[in-house]
């Protein structure tokens, strides 16, 4: 049986009576972790988010203390900012949205917090555009916050001052990306920097020194604070510190956000146990366990995991899908990723080849066209995978298909090379009966006009 | 070599006392300044890097993703030390992906491997990307013969296309300003003319709109790309994207024959080449100087070869009897021309000149003047509206050398031709290229003229009552040397024959004077500039050769040809 959920991030969210304006969030303890924080020296606040071990829940699982320790606010000239990236866009991911809407206090704590350990003082919120209900709560929640004077100039008679302001973006994937997101916020095309020299924490927002953290990041110092950050350290397993928010879609019978330690359940619990198991009793085929990005786990596969043995020694153990921990470093382990936290989950009905055509159309649509090979391998992908999909695929075309994503992966200025391309490679890796099956038709190939 | 000024960047120049670094470029250690992208490094090692996007003098982009390699870092062993391999070399430790040469600076012990297995592979897989979109017109594209993507498909392009669907379909003839006509479906989004726009001229109106592969090149809503400039982008797109709407369509470039010269528009003296086929001109293109016009030129400068391809050109010497011109020979004509000058003292002679001639014509045409005696001389200056980038104060390109040989006063003479003429006292006109109405000179006061004769290319108001006209050579037609705004002594060559009979104006007036005075020496250009060089104490030892394809700087204050109502002038602006 799964451990019981863990709520940290979404203690409050949904609770029975909650509310998400500030008298609400203050009654249940609300901003005294800003009111202790803002007493302690900003370096100290830095040294307990690096011992917290916390790790960035945009994506990437980014070392948070790191991010941090990149910008040394005595030595920097430059204002330094801080961005909010509520640009939450992979498909399968709601976890964001879900704190937005029903505890944006929690973020905006959150955020101050940060702001003043990184000696800033003027963030921003980026607020995907797809989300005016969040943003119209989030701008009430500041002016709440500022009547309060958690925003504002002399921050509780501190002397800090801090100003935040919402900036929403215009509907496209590519500014989750954090220099994409720049470029935007800056009034231009969201077209990502190249890196070197573009890194954020030198050459960031208006070429100042910037740091990019998720909405669930940013959460998360306010408990990291809260409870020191060696206790942080202590919930979930070593590196893959404090809870995940696990947001399941798909077949199960029970979708939904569910909050966990990390590691402390498996991927055959999370189907089974806490989202009821696969839907109209079929059996599960396949999982993308972090965004429809990450590459995707074929059930009955068999994978290889470090495990610490009896006598403590780490000894290589054969697992199946079930078997998986859910933490960063297991999936990564697994060849996949934990990004975002998306699971999503594909029963024995699910066609994969169509299945890759839809993830693959939306990368097609949602790339930005500044580079090379992801502008033209995406709308390539798409199109190949769509034939495929409707009755068109030849016996060449998996080869193509993943020789396209090869050229793609690692050679585009941002990530989303990686991004359109894993799911193809692992798609085609995991599942080529089914794309062979597609071209065994022996139809001559039909071109549209 | 100094970067120019209209440039925000110059990646191909490093700066100043650079210290040096250790590379490992291709398998051999070389030393290159610190902070050179591997473009660059690439070339200085008389190798290549293919890239569309980048270009020296714009900002980076990295888009195109073409100069992929493959690049190594020092191997460090435990104590972050050098790990030092048994030929005695740093050992380099290869990074599995890719890096971009356009964005990556040298550093000390870094590794490129540009020919290796993962460098080549990665170009070609961009070169398909590239392709599949592409409409592959180049039979109709005026980019073919010199198109980026024609040049390296040949080398990392498969032959065949594994592309199946269709393509993307976008705007084509897009009437994008007064000189460029855009085709999107050619375009591979590189960036480059936006940035021109942007970086260089500061007329922020091209950009993207789009996403993805529908990507699209469009002006600003409401705004043209008209700046002077405009045609920049359309030499600087690696592929036929941007057209020039003077030369579309026109001609094949591999047909054009190429002559390195300079532009005589204005008084910068832009350093060009001219492209002509069959003793035509078809196009005007820079060439780079960064002591000049770095690698740009304006627009108008580019159309200035038209003018020479006007019909009206006069073909053969013209002698007017009673009241129309009929044509004659240069035998035939030069004597006459001679005899009637020599009738008249010289006092009773003008010569309004121009600063448009090469130094080898105002030489030869001082000495004429010399010859006859006459003293009262002058140019047409002009003054037009500068701009801070290319564009000149100064109309004429030749306006320095003019004063330097002492046919300028800069215009101060005009209204005394002007006068002299109108009273009598001057009898006889000599005007070569410029119009004399144009020079103040009333079309009832030229008919009280006893001679006139104009060397010049086409009919204007002033020569039809001219009593010989010399047909001379027009833009390209002609060699010889000019000194731009900036006191740079600079050649042109030529391009084309004169049309019909009509000869290079330095032939007509080394004949006209030998006809007035005799022999003297001269039969090539080489020898009128030798003559000049003895005689200009600030041409001293410099030869036509010497001058070279980008020109030479003179320095210092020099005197004039002859000191008779000339002061000295500083030819260093």
């Amino acid at each position: 049986m799964a451990a019981p959920q863990r709520r940290l991030i979404f203690k409050h969210i949904d609770a029975p009576g909650y509310t998400n304006d500030i008298d609400c969030y203050i009654k249940h303890g609300g901003y005294d972790d800003l009111k202790k924080s803002i007493t302690m020296e900003p370096t100290a606040i830095k040294d307990e988010v690096k011992k917290s071990q916390l790790r960035g829940r945009g994506g990437a699982g980014f070392s948070c203390g790191m991010k941090w320790s990149f910008i040394d606010a005595k030595k920097v000239t430059k204002p330094i900012y801080l961005i909010c990236n509520a640009d939450e866009s992979e498909p399968g991911t709601f976890k964001d949205r879900q704190i937005i809407h029903k505890d944006p206090h929690q973020l905006i704590e959150g955020m101050i917090i940060s702001c003043f350990a990184n000696s800033v003082k003027l963030a921003y919120l980026y607020i995907r555009g797809e989300f005016p209900e969040g943003a119209k709560i989030l701008e009430r929640a500041i002016e709440e916050a500022r009547a309060k004077n958690f925003i504002g100039k002399n921050i509780l008679g501190t002397g800090y001052e801090l100003e935040i302001y919402i900036h929403r973006g215009a509907g496209a994937y590519i500014c989750g990306e954090e220099t994409g997101l720049i470029e935007s916020l800056e009034g231009k095309r969201a077209y990502p920097r190249i890196k070197p020299p573009y890194f954020p924490a030198v050459l960031g927002l208006y070429m100042c020194p910037t740091i990019v953290n998720n909405v669930e990041t940013l959460c998360n110092v306010k408990h990291v604070i809260n409870m020191g950050g060696e206790a942080f350290a202590k919930i979930g397993t070593p590196n893959n510190t404090g809870t995940r928010v696990l947001c399941v879609s798909g077949d199960v019978n029970k979708p939904g956000y569910y909050e966990f330690e990390c590691g402390s359940l498996t991927m055959g619990e999370l189907i089974n146990d806490v989202c009821g198991g696969i839907r109209n009793g079929r059996k599960l085929k396949a999982v993308i366990p972090g965004g429809s990005s990450a590459k995707v786990l074929r059930a009955g596969e068999k994978f290889k995991l470090k495990q610490k043995g009896a006598d403590g020694a780490m000894v290589d153990k054969e697992i199946t899908l079930e078997d998986i921990p859910v933490d960063f470093d297991s999936f990564a382990a697994v060849g996949t990723m934990a990004g975002s936290g998306g699971v999503i989950v594909m029963d024995d009905s699910r066609d994969m080849v169509e299945c890759l055509a839809n993830i693959s159309e939306f990368y097609a649509h949602e790339s930005c066209g500044q580079c090379t090979p992801c502008r033209e391998g995406s709308l390539w992908m798409k199109k190949i995978t769509h034939r495929m999909a409707h009755g068109q695929a030849r016996k060449e075309d998996s080869a193509l298909l993943k020789n396209v994503a090869d050229n793609i992966a690692g050679r585009t200025i941002c990530a989303f090379g990686e991004a359109c391309s894993w799911p193809v490679q692992s798609f085609l890796a995991k599942f080529p009966e089914e794309f062979q099956a597609k071209a065994n038709k022996d139809e001559e190939l039909v071109l549209g006009k | 070599m100094t970067p120019h000024p209209i440039n925000p960047f110059n990646h191909d120049i490093p700066a100043p006392e650079t210290p040096m670094v250790n590379v490992n470029f291709n398998g051999s250690w070389i030393q290159i300044p610190k902070g050179t992208n591997v473009v660059e490094v690439t070339r200085q090692q008389d190798s290549f890097l293919p890239h569309y996007c980048y270009h020296p003098k714009l900002s980076i982009s990295g888009n195109c993703r073409m100069c992929l390699f493959e690049m190594g870092t020092p191997r460090m062993d435990a104590e972050r030390k050098p790990v030092v391999g048994a030929d005695g070399n740093p050992e380099i430790a290869w990074i599995p992906r890719p890096q971009i040469g356009c964005a990556t600076t040298v550093t000390e012990g870094m590794g490129i491997r540009t020919e290796s297995p993962m460098a080549v592979e990665c170009r070609k897989g961009v070169m398909e990307f590239l392709l599949i979109n592409h409409p592959l017109d180049c039979p109709i594209c005026d980019q073919a013969g010199e198109c980026k993507l024609q040049e390296f498909s040949t080398e990392y392009g498969n032959g065949y296309s594994r592309f199946v669907e269709n393509k993307v379909k976008k705007p084509k003839n897009v009437d994008l300003g007064k000189n460029i006509v855009l085709d999107d479906e050619r375009c591979i989004l590189c960036s480059r003319c936006v940035r021109f726009a942007k970086e260089v001229v500061q007329d922020d109106v091209l950009g993207f709109v789009q996403r993805g592969s529908l990507n699209t090149l469009t002006a600003h809503p409401g705004k043209r790309f008209d700046n002077p400039y405009s045609l920049n982008t359309v030499d600087i797109c690696p592929v036929g994207a941007l057209t020039s709407k003077d030369f579309r369509f026109k001609m094949r470039v591999w047909f054009l024959k190429e002559t390195k010269s300079i532009s005589t528009w204005d008084g910068t003296g832009s350093n060009i080449i001219i492209g002509s086929r069959e003793n035509k001109i078809y196009r005007i293109t820079p060439r780079e100087n960064e002591e000049v016009n770095s690698c740009w030129m304006p627009d108008e400068a580019r159309f200035e070869f038209h003018a020479c391809q006007d019909e009206k050109r006069f073909q053969q010497p013209l002698a007017k009897v009673k009241d129309d011109f009929f044509p004659s020979s240069w035998t035939d004509i030069l004597p006459r021309v001679a005899q009637e000058l020599t009738k008249y003292k010289g006092s009773e002679i003008a010569i309004l000149a121009s600063a448009k001639q090469t130094n080898e014509e105002l030489f030869l045409l001082r000495s004429l003047a010399h010859t006859l005696g006459v003293t009262l001389m002058d140019i047409k200056p002009r003054v037009q509206e500068g701009d801070r980038f290319l564009i000149s104060q100064d109309g004429n390109p030749n306006s320095q050398g003019a004063e330097l040989l002492g046919v300028s006063q800069k215009g101060k003479k005009l209204p005394e031709i002007a006068e002299g003429i109108d009273s009598g006292k001057i009898k006889a006109l000599i005007s070569i290229t410029e119009d004399a109405v144009d020079c103040g000179i009333n079309e009832a006061a030229l008919k009280k003229l006893s001679f006139h004769v104009h060397i010049g290319t086409q009919p204007n108001k002033a020569n039809q009552n001219a009593a010989f006209i010399l047909a001379s050579a027009g833009f390209g037609e002609t060699r010889g040397s000019m000194i731009n705004v900036k006191g740079r002594l600079q050649r042109l060559n030529k391009a084309i024959a004169c049309p019909g009979h009509a000869q290079e104006d330095w032939e007509i007036l080394r004949d006209l004077k030998s006809a007035v005075g005799g022999g003297n020496g001269l039969h090539t250009i080489e020898d009128v500039f030798r003559a000049m060089s003895q005689t200009v104490p600030s041409l001293a030892g410099l030869s036509l050769s010497k001058i070279g394809d980008l020109g030479l700087q003179l320095n210092g204050t020099v005197s004039i040809l002859s000191p008779r109502e000339i002061k000295p002038v500083s030819v260093t602006a």
